[in-house]
């Protein structure tokens, strides 16, 4: 049974609909599923009036500014996996929030398939999910009222949902039968499962993965990763992958960019950041880790050590 | 993958009342898991309409009311509309702290329902929940008291209700809008507001009583309207002439509240964007 309706875009439906969005081009739907321009993001150092109060902690009103990142700039092509690979707190996770339409940046663009993602949020949101690392779920409904919730948001019948939930769960190895048990009796592996159908489920084209296989054992990894191989394979979706996991990285992804500071340090396919590194040596014997290190100077556990300190 | 175009268009073409209805759904859901709390709410709505319109006995014997009657129908009214008007203030503004604790509120901001069909729905809930909670209310607390409802104009207090809910539910939606901004206090800055709502709507006491100062605030609060068009409708029996000037000023408060309450909540979430304030606390 098929999670989706059709199986390729109709490339004419997605040409009519972009010229009748702007005919001079700009906020057009275009085939580029995501395009970073010039991505800027600080937290912290504005002023707040409560912090004018003296058992706050205060500095003239002001908090410390930190910024998260800079000039981040890519872009993803359609139906690749895209890993964007970095140290906890290196911004992996305010690039998806931005991406997801739930933070503003404060200078560049973010464009979805054309759409720009703060000024036509509504029409971006339609077509993106997102897995995130921590399972939020309403934890005392079961596991399918809260899939039943979220497919409708997106305009799903319940019959629909009840269709594809099965199935979904199926191919995630989760057992259908505990789906009416409330989420807070499910592991953490399971809920994770469900964080990823819940994604799933409403056919995303593109698809926004925060680290989907942390907190997973070995074989729902692999379940997770076989799912979301097997949903680009079979249904044209494209989608972009954080992970601190440089194994992961190196089996999903097609193209990798490295964030270490919030900068964007090296992108390209895993041979290509490769050949950066080799200096003449096999790159059968590098691996992802060495590329990260001599690439950023650290390695993603000194580099998370640093962020940890710095934030 | 379905696409692009039809992605959107699914979207755009979902039926509103569809829509509106999940987040109504959710809410049983959500309820029902946590009925035992509903009946904690609903034996202390009991109590507190109970302690309050015994003051009316009391003051009967005492010899201070004349018209004991009168005066149990006036507090029982009075209790009755705030436990209803509590009810409905707490759900809108307890689901957003909810989401907020379960760190489910970016997942629903990030689906394509337009803002006004997500709060309408929650305020849809919140009045239908609220309503049969209050009936219930009603029907466990007036056999302790010696009531005549024989004069009451039913359908009169019921359009009052109706219309009256709207705005309610706009102030709802602005409350909101506080533990969106402010995860750990907002609710506590919601009860505030219901406080205030109760000091100078009359819902004890008539808001003559009340000090000039503080009277000017119950004519800009629809409570007042509320409980004055419910009043008139069940203990004088009015008709629909009767409380035309409560209805009419409810409908204007709603027709100010509602739209006015999903703007300030939309320019409150694109703060919250900008800030980063959406991520899960608790």
């Amino acid at each position: 049974m098929s999670i989706t309706n059709t199986s390729r875009p109709a490339d004419n439906a997605v040409s009519s609909l972009g010229d009748s969005v702007n005919e001079n081009g700009r906020g057009a739907m275009n085939e580029i599923p995501l395009a970073a321009t010039g991505i800027t993001k600080h937290f912290g150092g504005d002023f707040d009036a409560r912090r004018l109060i003296p058992w706050r902690r205060s500095q003239n009103g002001r908090q410390g500014r930190a910024q998260v990142l800079h000039d981040v700039s890519f872009e993803i092509r359609r139906g690749e996996i895209f890993g964007l690979i970095g140290a906890n707190g290196s911004g992996k996770s305010t690039v998806i929030r931005i991406f997801s339409t739930l933070l503003i940046q404060d200078g560049g663009e973010v464009r979805i398939f054309g759409f720009d993602a703060v000024e036509q949020s509504q029409k971006v949101r339609a077509l993106i999910n997102r897995v995130s690392a921590d399972p939020s779920f309403f934890r005392n409904m079961s596991a399918f009222e809260n899939l039943l919730f979220f497919g409708r948001v997106y305009g799903l019948t319940p019959a629909e949902i009840k269709r594809r939930v099965p199935v979904i769960l199926g191919r995630l190895g989760f057992e259908y039968a505990k789906a009416t048990e409330p989420m807070s009796h499910l592991s953490r592996g399971q809920q994770q499962k469900i964080a990823v159908a819940r994604s799933f489920l409403t056919s995303p084209v593109l698809m926004l993965l925060d680290e989907p296989t942390t907190g997973l054992d070995p074989r729902s990894k692999r379940d997770v990763q076989a799912f979301i191989r097997e949903v680009r394979a079979e249904h044209d979706a494209t989608i972009l992958l954080t992970t601190h996991d440089m194994e992961e990285a190196e089996l999903m992804c097609d193209r990798i960019a490295f964030i270490a500071g919030g900068r964007i340090v090296a992108e390209g396919t895993p041979p290509e950041l490769r050949r950066r590194v080799a200096g003449g040596r096999p790159l059968a014997e590098i691996t992802m880790e060495t590329v990260f290190m001599e690439l950023t100077g650290k390695s993603i556990e000194e580099d998370e050590v640093m962020e940890e300190v710095m934030t | 993958m379905a696409s692009i175009a039809n992605r959107i268009q699914l979207a755009e073409r979902a039926g509103r009342l569809n829509l509106t209805w999940a987040f109504v759904e959710r809410q049983t859901n959500l309820w029902k898991r946590y009925w035992a709390w509903e009946l904690v709410w609903l034996v202390y709505g009991v109590v507190n309409t109970l302690a309050i319109t015994f003051i009316a006995e009391e003051a009967e014997a005492a010899g201070i009311a004349s018209d004991a009657g009168a005066l149990v129908l006036f507090l029982l009214l009075g209790t009755l509309v705030w436990a209803y008007l509590s009810a409905v203030l707490d759900d809108i503004s307890l689901v957003i702290t909810w989401e907020r604790w379960e760190g489910t509120i970016e997942h629903t901001l990030m689906a394509p329902v337009p803002r006004a069909l997500h709060l309408i729905g929650m305020s849809v809930f919140g009045v239908l929940h609220a309503v049969v909670r209050t009936l219930l209310i009603f029907a466990i607390a007036v056999p302790f008291f010696t009531v005549d409802l024989d004069q009451a104009n039913w359908i009169s207090a019921a359009l009052v209700l109706a219309v009256g809910s709207v705005s309610v539910a706009g102030l709802g939606i602005l409350a909101g809008v506080l533990p969106l901004l402010y995860p750990e206090r907002g609710t506590q800055m919601s009860f505030m507001l219901q406080a205030i709502i109760l000091l100078v709507s009359g819902v004890y006491y008539s808001v003559e009583v009340l000090p000039d100062w503080l009277r000017v605030f119950s004519y800009i609060s629809p409570a007042t309207y509320l409980l004055d068009g419910i009043r008139a409708a069940i203990i004088d029996g009015q008709g629909l002439s009767g409380v035309w000037d409560e209805l009419l000023i409810l409908a204007g408060f709603g027709a100010l509240l509602v739209p006015g309450g999903i703007a300030v909540f939309a320019i409150a979430e694109r703060y919250a964007k900008k800030t980063g304030q959406l991520k899960r606390q608790g």
